[in-house]
Formats: structure tokens, C-alpha cells, sequence
């Protein structure tokens, strides 16, 4: 076992985040009710500092450390970088929700904390042990995340479903990995890459293997046909645990498929690749046909979800390097599309009343025009209509899928997109086109939370207009 | 001055305004609807200086600038314009003036937001004109469809919901594919110049299918039949401005896409498939015609005129290929899309004050239905006189631009067949019947209610708006030629781009068109 001290310092922000949950499971003992809030400031401060770390420790060469269990390079930081900031919005957006609810104690932030540091070990984990750790660490939080709000029947329920649908797939995935041992003789990701390269293909272990890891990645996207729990779990979940789970996980999600998949196991693409592509054509038709039909604007955003987790998958199985980063680049805009919509509804929601049903939208532009812009952004831009970045990082993956020369896959991709507009349209419908209901109060927020969505809606539209900067990260990633 | 970024400014300077009059608020309508008028008519002013500036004795593409956007796509900020776009740039900065001064005092819901809608509607469907680069092209047309999208919505009649988004998913399903033969030629291509697809050879079956990709996008954009079916409910609900966005700029885009992309991208494949643009037209000139002759609804039958106009544009441009096969005839070519071009624009200023007539009528009785007017001529004269010389100008009569186009089509149609012309012909007597039959019916006669006996003729707000653009379809009517010969080279350029087979070296023999001169041939002159 090797050690090297000097080591510590790439994982940095991980420490961070380790004591900043640390530090708030303790403090928050201390603290009385009224004085509850800084929980919230200490959460914020941490992640502040690990983004900051981790653009401090970033860049340089790819560095394989403690005994060959970790990874330092540029996919991780950038995947780093981005969990923590969409995060950071997370956090800022769930506040006065709980604190309406009298929620805002420190086990949130703590599981909140816990399950951002399970997924920045995801991303620069180097092999399937590691991967599953970090991966099981995100996940119980995030269970215990979806029963939070211990009154509910809703919620309880959801956490169940959410707890042996989860495990399942866990279990999947484990399974995957033993045969993917069992073949190789190793969990390293370079070594199992090295060994299949060795050994030749025909390995019908390995290719069992595969199988049960796509099932692994797919219940962690929710790419039809592991996607039953996505609904129910957003519809039931409070809305905050909605806003963690449907944002940043994807990112990491993103990076399991990836180290697994293409560190480790990408001589096997001819193998793999047929499998991401069945998933990703039934997930974009299920989910923007089905979208359509929901009535309940979190179940909409679920399919919503499962849909992109499609377009996701086009960029991923297209093999290339170009491929790969427009699929990171798609994932991230994602999550930073998924926070800013959640956002609106928490910012929507009020004490004694959650935001559940499209109509909860009607007349927002009535009610406050700036909130109805952002709303609005996010909208076209998860429909990906120009100039918003949704738009982009659509091109990107469909360029990525026609250079492959799969041009029936990306008509089939835009046809899919095609219908999927109309169901954001319609949101965009209710927030300008209708008024709002009668007596309803007046839309209170904090200045922060106007900050927070001011940046992450402008964010969705200059990335738009600009993306070099970070289309240029995500292909420094893949080189 | 050539250094100058001219575009940038028209583009940029109306968006950067409609985010002032965004961000000045509702508290004091006044204030804004004078800042966006004021950025309007600047605007209007800057985009004077392309027209003063323009060369028209080449077909270069001029005020070109040109940066890296994306660097790994080699996706480019290119703008430049020539003789096609630069008079659709200065339509559109023209009517966006009288789209601000008449919502003026109509709309009354959130004035600001319409006002700045319209703003940022007027720099993107510059840019579109002025775009030379694919995905830029693709940004601008799309982002189009958003300050559409929601002022429809808003603003619009009881339906609006309904035909705004039909409106929007329409056109999003026609440009989607648009999208992915963008994508196609790039890896052909190995860029996205609009100018380096011109010269890009594509076999015969890739040509038809970029041709019929670019066909959905702009047939559903003109729109041709069968795929009109949007514009009478977007324009019936649309407010009295949308109407006059859509019809007098927004149609266009779909026929400057014809002429920009899919004849000289894919000229063996458009002339091959000439006969069903052709015909589809001819279908739009006479069968919309008489669907228009029995609207209920004045804005219905207008939008049903602007089909069947519209119609005349598509067969103006793709009747050069049945022309071009004869070599003898080319000048009858330049003559058909010159014809086609001063269609779109002199229909740009017609059907929009047209509509600009119906909202007169409108914000005055709360109704559009002919059976409701009559005799209005009796309380409104001045209005009465507008309306009969704009009407007139839609049915084609000489002397008003409305003829100098429709006949330039027919003429280069008679070159190519006699019954074409003829069906063509007929939207003659079509436009007519119905426009003169719905001008009767409500400007003359008896004083129908109660309602029309109390009206007050134009305030000096409207006056304005109809009378300069009386002037305009007058002057243009009279004295086309500066409009022509601005965009004389460039139609010359684009006739010899389509002549030119641009099939790959194993089709030759499958070429209609002209082959391209043998290399070695030259090389020994």
C-alpha cells in the first residue's frame, strides 16, 4: 500500500466537504432554534471554499493515487467544479422553503453534504470499488433525503420505492462488477482496460458484465426502461430533495458511465454501444410522449428528465472523444437546467402550500416578471430552441451522433425534441398567457434567492451565446 | 467606413434597446414607448447606411464581418449582406416603426413588454437576413420564434393559445430538419459558411434530401401549401403588430431561405424537383385565392391573400429552372426571381398596412367579421380612401408595387409555359374579387349599425402610419427601378450559380443542368 502525503492535497475539496458536514452535525447541537440558520451559512461556505479548491488543485496531469483507487484529471475536476456549484444553487434555493416548514435543521445539510461528497468521490474514482462506495454513500443520503419530511405518507412512500428500486440497482451494478472481476482479475479501471486489450474480445463474461453495469448506470439515470421510480420519486419526494436529486446526481451518474464504461471498458464500445443506444431511443420517446400527459409539473420534469438522460446517451454512445465531452456538456447544462426550474417552484411554494400542478404556474409574469423570465429561459432551453444553451449543448450531441454517420438516429433524436417542446411550451403558456388565480399573497423572496436564480437563468442564456469556455473544458477532458 | 461594424449595430442596437425598455419598467408607459420608438427609428436610420453604402455592381457579399464564435465547429459570427438580403434588412427596420406607433395607445396589458418584444424581435430577424453563418442563420431563426411565441400569446384574440402554439410547432418541426442537413454539409463541408456550402459538391441523392430537409423548413416558413395552415389562426389571433410582423417580414424569411440555401446548395436537386414547387405554387395562387374569396374574417381572408402571394414568390424563384434549360431564355430567369423579390418586399409594406387597416377597424368596433361593418366610408373618409388604395394594391392594379411584381413572374412564367402563366394569371382576377368584393362590403354602402355611425376617422397616429405607407407602395409602384437594380447583380450571380451542375464527378451523366467547364480546358486557354 502506497501512500503518499502529498496526495491530500488533490482531494482537498473533498476534505472540505467532509469537515463541513462534519462540523455542521456537530454545531448544529449547540445551536438553538431561532439560530438555526447557520447550518445554512456554514453548508454555503464549505462549498464555497471546496469550488475554490478545487479550482486551485485543478488542471495538470492525470495523476493515479492511493494504491490506485483515485484519479486526478480534468474530467473530475470540471465534474467537481460543476456538482459543487449546482450544489451551491441547491442550497440556496431550499432554504426558505424549510424554514417555512420548520425544517431548516442540520440533518439536511448534513445528508445534503454527505451525498455531495459521495458523488465528488464517484467522479474521480479509478476503480469499481471506489465507484460503488462513493456511489452507495450519495445514495443513502439521498434516500434518507426523500423521507425527510417525516410527516408524510408521500414521502415515506416514495423514500420505499426510492430505497429497493435503488438497491436493486446497486445490486445490478455489483454484479456487473464481478464478472467484470472475475474476467479481468482486477477493479482498476486502467488494468481492466489493459487486460481486455490483452485477452481479446470474445470474452462472454465480460459482455454479461456489461450488461448488468448498463442496467447499473441506466436505474441510476433513469433511462427507460429502469426509469419507474423517476416519477413517483419526484412527485412524492418534498420539493427540495427533488431539487437535490434531480440536479447534481446526474452529473455524477454521468461520471459512473463514463469511468466505467469508457476508462475502463472501452475496447468493449462495439459491445456497449448497441445497448446505451436502445436505451437512449425508448428514453426520449417515453419520456417527452409521456410528459405530455402529466397534469403534475413534477412528474412533468420527471420525464422531462428521463428524456434528456436520452439525449445524454446519444452523446455517450457515439464512441469519440467529441462524443463524450458533448454528452458532458449536455449533463452539466442539465443539472443547471433541472435547479433553476425546481428553484422557481420552490421559490413558488409557500408555507402551508407546495407547488404540485402545472396550474400552480398560471400567471406568474403577473405576479413577478423577473421570476418569469428565468422560468421561461429554462424552459426554451431544456425544449433547446436558440439562443439558450440548451439549444447548443442539443447541436453538440446530435453533431456527435451524425458524424458517426447515425444520421436516422438524430431525426429520430429532433422528432422526439420536436414533440417534447410542446409540453415546455406549455409551461411557458401558463406562466405568460394565463392570470393569476385570485387572492393569491404576494411572492416573497430573499434577495440571495434572487441572486441565485438571476445567475443560474442568465447562465442557461450566455452559455448559449458563448459556449467556448465551457465546451473547451469538457474537451480538454477527453483527449 | 468599411471597417465599421454596420450589421452588429442593426442587430444589436434594437435588442440592447428592448432590454432598456424591459428594465424602465411599467411604472411609466410613456416613457418607455418613447425610448422604444426612439430605438426604432435609430435603428431605421443606421440601417439607411447599408443601403447608402451598398455597392450594387457586384455580388460579393459586403459589410462583412467575420470572428470565431466556436472554434472547434468552426462556427463563425459571419455577417455580410448582398443585392437579396440588404432591401429585407431595411424592410424589416422600416415597419418595426410602424408595428411601435400602433400599439401605442391599443395595447394596454404590459405595454413594455410588447414594445421590447418587438424590439428584440427586429435585431434577430436582421440577423437571420444578415447571417452567413450556418449555425449563427440557425440561432437567429429560431430565437425568432420566441418573441413571436409569446406576443401572440399575450396579446393576442380568445383562440391565441391554440394558434400560438401551433405556430411555434409547425415551424420548430420544419426547421429541426433543417438543422440536421446543416450538420450533414458541415462534415461534407468541413465548415459552416453559408458561402463555402455554394460550392459544394453533393450527389444527386444527398441533394434531395438537403432540398426536401430545407423544404420543410421554408414551405412551412412562406408558407406553401399544404403546410399554410397556421398562418390564418396565428394572424386572426395575433394583435394588429404580430399580424404585421408575420406577414410583412417573417414569411419572407422563408423565401430568402429558398434563395439563400436550397438553389445554389442544391441546384441539380431543385431542378429536378422544380415541377413540385411549381405546382404547389400555382395550387396556393388559385385554390387559396378562392379559399380567401369566402372568409368570414377580414384578417382571415387577408392572411389567405398572403398565401396565394406568397405562391406567386416560390413560382417566380423555381420557374428559373425550367427557363435556365433553355440557354436562350436566361434573361427571362433574373426576371422571374428579381420578380419573385419585388413580390416579397412590395407585399411587405401592403399586407402590413392592410392589417394595419383591419386593427384600425378593430380598436374602433372590437370586431372583424365583414358582416359587421358596411357603409364605413361614410364616417371615416380619409380611412375609406387608405384602405381602397391598399386594397387596390393587393388585387395588383398598375401604378401600385403590387403589379411591378406579379408581373415580372408572369412574364418570366410565359417564357417558360404558356397555361402556367395562364393559372398564374388568374390571381389577377382572384385577388380582385376578393379584396375589392370585402372593400365593398365594408367601406361602402349603407352605414350598417349604430357602431359604424359613430365613428371617428384617423387619429394622427394611424394617419401617419397608413399614409407613409401609401407613399412607399406609390413610389415603389411608379419607380422600381433602384430596388431592382440593387439587387440586379446579385440575382445575375445566383441564376448563374443554379445553372451550374454541381454533381459529383461518377453523375455527371445524370446532370440537367450546364456542366461545370473540364478543368483541363482552361488550364490550356
Amino acid at each position: 500500500m502506497q501512500f503518499d502525503a502529498a496526495n491530500l492535497t488533490t482531494i482537498l475539496p473533498e476534505i472540505t466537504i467532509l469537515v463541513t458536514a462534519c462540523l455542521v452535525l456537530v454545531v448544529d447541537l449547540y445551536l438553538k432554534e431561532k439560530n438555526k440558520d447557520v447550518n445554512h451559512k456554514l453548508s454555503l461556505f464549505g462549498l464555497v471554499i471546496a469550488v475554490a479548491l478545487t479550482g486551485v488543485v485543478g488542471g495538470g496531469e492525470r495523476v493515479v493515487f492511493f494504491d490506485g483507487n483515485l484519479v486526478h484529471d480534468r474530467i473530475s475536476d470540471l465534474l467537481k467544479g460543476s456538482i459543487l456549484i449546482v450544489s451551491l444553487f441547491v442550497f440556496v434555493y431550499a432554504r426558505s422553503w424549510l424554514k417555512d416548514r420548520n425544517m431548516l435543521v442540520g440533518e439536511f445539510y448534513v445528508l445534503g453534504l454527505f451525498a455531495v461528497l459521495g458523488m465528488l468521490i464517484m467522479v474521480s474514482a479509478n476503480s469499481f470499488l471506489t465507484i460503488y462506495l462513493g456511489l452507495e454513500l450519495q445514495a443513502l443520503c439521498l434516500y434518507a433525503l426523500v423521507a425527510f419530511d417525516r410527516d408524510s405518507k408521500k414521502g415515506a412512500e416514495a423514500a420505499m420505492k426510492y430505497f429497493v428500486l435503488g438497491a436493486l440497482g446497486s445490486g445490478m451494478l455489483l454484479y456487473g462488477i464481478s464478472m467484470i472481476y472475475g474476467a479481468t482479475g482486477t477493479i482498476e479501471f486502467g488494468q481492466v482496460a489493459q487486460a481486455i486489450a490483452e485477452k481479446g474480445l470474445s470474452n462472454q463474461v465480460l459482455v454479461f458484465g456489461i450488461v448488468f453495469l448498463v442496467i447499473g448506470i441506466g436505474f441510476k439515470f433513469g433511462a427507460v426502461p429502469f426509469h419507474m421510480w423517476v416519477p413517483d420519486i419526484y412527485e412524492g419526494a418534498p420539493t427540495p430533495a427533488v431539487l437535490i436529486l434531480g440536479s447534481a446526481p446526474k452529473i455524477a451518474a454521468f461520471a459512473l458511465a463514463v469511468r466505467m464504461l469508457v476508462d475502463g471498458l472501452q475496447n468493449l464500445h462495439s459491445d456497449w454501444h448497441g445497448m446505451l443506444l436502445i436505451l437512449a431511443v425508448l428514453s426520449m420517446g417515453l419520456g417527452n410522449l409521456v410528459a405530455i400527459a402529466q397534469t403534475n409539473i413534477k412528474r412533468m420534469l420527471a420525464y422531462s428528465t428521463i428524456s434528456h438522460v436520452g439525449f445524454i446517451f446519444l452523446g455517450l454512445l457515439a464512441g469519440s472523444n467529441q462524443g463524450y465531452a458533448s454528452a458532458m456538456f449536455y449533463t452539466i447544462v442539465y443539472a443547471l437546467m433541472a435547479a433553476g426550474a425546481f428553484g422557481i417552484l420552490l421559490i413558488l411554494s409557500r408555507k402551508g402550500f407546495d407547488v404540485e400542478n402545472l396550474e400552480d404556474l398560471k400567471g406568474l409574469n403577473d405576479r413577478d416578471s423577473w421570476y418569469a423570465a428565468m422560468m421561461a429561459i429554462v424552459m426554451f432551453s431544456m425544449a433547446g430552441v436558440p439562443p439558450t444553451v440548451g439549444f447548443m449543448a442539443k447541436l453538440l450531441v446530435l453533431e456527435a451522433v451524425i458524424r458517426i454517420d447515425l444520421v436516422w438516429l438524430a431525426l429520430v433524436a429532433v422528432i422526439f425534441s420536436i414533440i417534447g417542446a410542446f409540453y415546455y411550451l406549455r409551461v411557458i403558456k401558463l406562466i405568460y398567457f394565463d392570470r393569476p388565480m385570485l387572492n393569491l399573497p404576494e411572492l416573497v423572496t430573499t434577495n440571495g434567492v434572487r441572486f441565485a436564480m438571476t445567475i443560474n437563468g442568465l447562465a442557461l442564456l450566455m452559455l448559449g451565446l458563448f459556449p467556448t469556455a465551457l465546451l473547451s473544458l469538457c474537451q480538454a477532458a477527453f483527449v | 467606413m468599411n471597417d465599421f461594424p454596420l450589421l452588429t449595430l442593426i442587430i444589436w442596437l434594437p435588442i440592447l434597446g428592448g432590454i432598456v425598455v424591459l428594465a424602465s419598467g411599467d411604472k411609466s408607459p410613456n416613457i418607455s414607448k418613447w425610448i422604444a420608438l426612439s430605438f426604432a427609428l435609430l435603428t431605421f436610420l443606421v440601417s439607411l447606411g447599408l443601403w447608402v453604402g451598398f455597392d450594387s455592381s457586384t455580388a460579393q457579399m459586403q459589410f462583412v464581418e467575420r470572428s470565431t464564435w466556436i472554434p472547434t465547429f468552426n462556427v463563425e459570427y459571419y455577417l455580410g449582406v448582398d443585392g437579396i438580403s440588404m432591401p429585407l434588412i431595411v424592410l424589416t427596420t422600416f415597419i418595426t416603426i410602424f408595428v411601435i406607433v400602433a400599439g401605442w395607445e391599443v395595447i394596454v396589458y404590459k405595454p413594455t413588454q410588447y414594445m421590447a418584444a418587438f424590439l428584440i424581435m427586429n435585431g434577430i430577424m436582421v440577423g437571420v437576413f444578415s447571417a452567413l453563418d450556418a449555425i449563427l442563420f440557425y440561432v437567429f431563426w429560431e430565437a425568432m420564434l420566441i418573441p413571436m411565441f409569446i406576443i401572440i400569446g399575450i396579446w393576442g384574440g380568445p383562440n391565441r393559445v391554440y394558434a400560438t402554439i401551433k405556430f411555434f410547432l409547425y415551424t420548430f418541426f420544419g426547421s429541426v430538419f433543417m438543422l440536421i442537413a446543416l450538420i450533414y454539409m458541415y462534415f461534407q463541408s468541413d465548415s459552416f459558411s453559408i458561402l463555402d456550402f455554394h460550392s459544394l459538391q453533393l450527389s444527386m441523392t444527398a441533394q434531395v434530401l438537403i432540398f426536401i430537409a430545407f423544404l420543410l423548413a421554408f414551405a412551412v416558413k412562406v408558407p406553401m401549401f399544404p403546410v399554410h395552415t397556421w398562418l390564418p389562426d396565428a394572424h386572426v389571433e395575433a394583435p394588429t403588430g404580430g399580424s404585421v410582423i408575420l406577414a410583412a417580414i417573417m414569411l419572407k424569411i422563408g423565401g430568402y431561405g429558398f434563395l439563400r440555401f436550397s438553389m445554389p446548395i442544391t441546384p441539380d436537386a431543385s431542378a429536378s424537383l422544380a415541377w413540385l414547387i411549381i405546382a404547389l405554387s400555382l395550387i396556393a395562387i388559385v385554390y387559396i385565392g378562392f379559399v380567401a374569396l369566402v372568409q368570414q374574417d377580414m384578417k382571415k381572408l387577408i392572411a389567405y391573400s398572403s398565401i396565394a402571394h406568397m405562391g406567386f414568390v416560390t413560382l417566380g424563384f423555381f420557374i428559373v429552372f425550367n427557363i435556365t434549360q433553355n440557354p436562350v431564355l436566361s434573361s427571362g430567369s433574373i426576371m422571374g426571381i428579381e420578380g419573385g423579390m419585388v413580390q416579397m418586399i412590395s407585399h411587405g409594406f401592403i399586407s402590413g398596412a392592410l392589417f394595419l387597416c383591419v386593427g384600425v377597424l378593430y380598436d374602433r368596433v372590437h370586431s372583424r367579421e365583414i358582416a359587421d361593418y358596411g357603409g364605413v366610408i361614410n364616417t371615416m373618409p380619409w380611412f375609406g380612401a387608405f384602405m381602397v388604395f391598399f386594397a387596390m394594391a393587393n388585387a395588383g392594379l398598375p401604378g401600385t408595387s403590387g403589379f411591378v411584381g406579379e408581373f415580372m413572374v408572369i412574364l418570366a412564367t410565359f417564357r417558360a409555359d404558356f397555361w402556367w402563366a395562364l393559372i398564374a394569371a388568374t390571381t389577377l382576377i382572384l385577388a380582385a374579387a376578393f379584396t375589392l368584393w370585402m372593400v365593398k362590403r365594408v367601406i361602402f354602402g349603407e352605414v350598417k349599425s349604430e357602431k359604424i355611425a359613430v365613428l371617428k376617422d384617423l387619429n394622427p397616429r394611424e394617419t401617419f402610419n397608413l399614409s407613409v405607407l401609401a407613399l412607399v407602395v406609390l413610389a415603389l409602384g411608379i419607380w422600381p427601378a433602384p430596388l431592382v437594380n440593387v439587387m440586379h447583380e446579385t440575382v445575375a450571380n445566383l441564376v448563374t450559380q443554379t445553372s451550374i451542375c454541381k454533381l459529383p464527378a461518377d453523375e455527371i451523366d445524370h446532370c440537367v443542368l450546364m456542366q461545370p467547364k473540364p478543368i483541363a480546358a482552361t488550364l490550356h486557354n
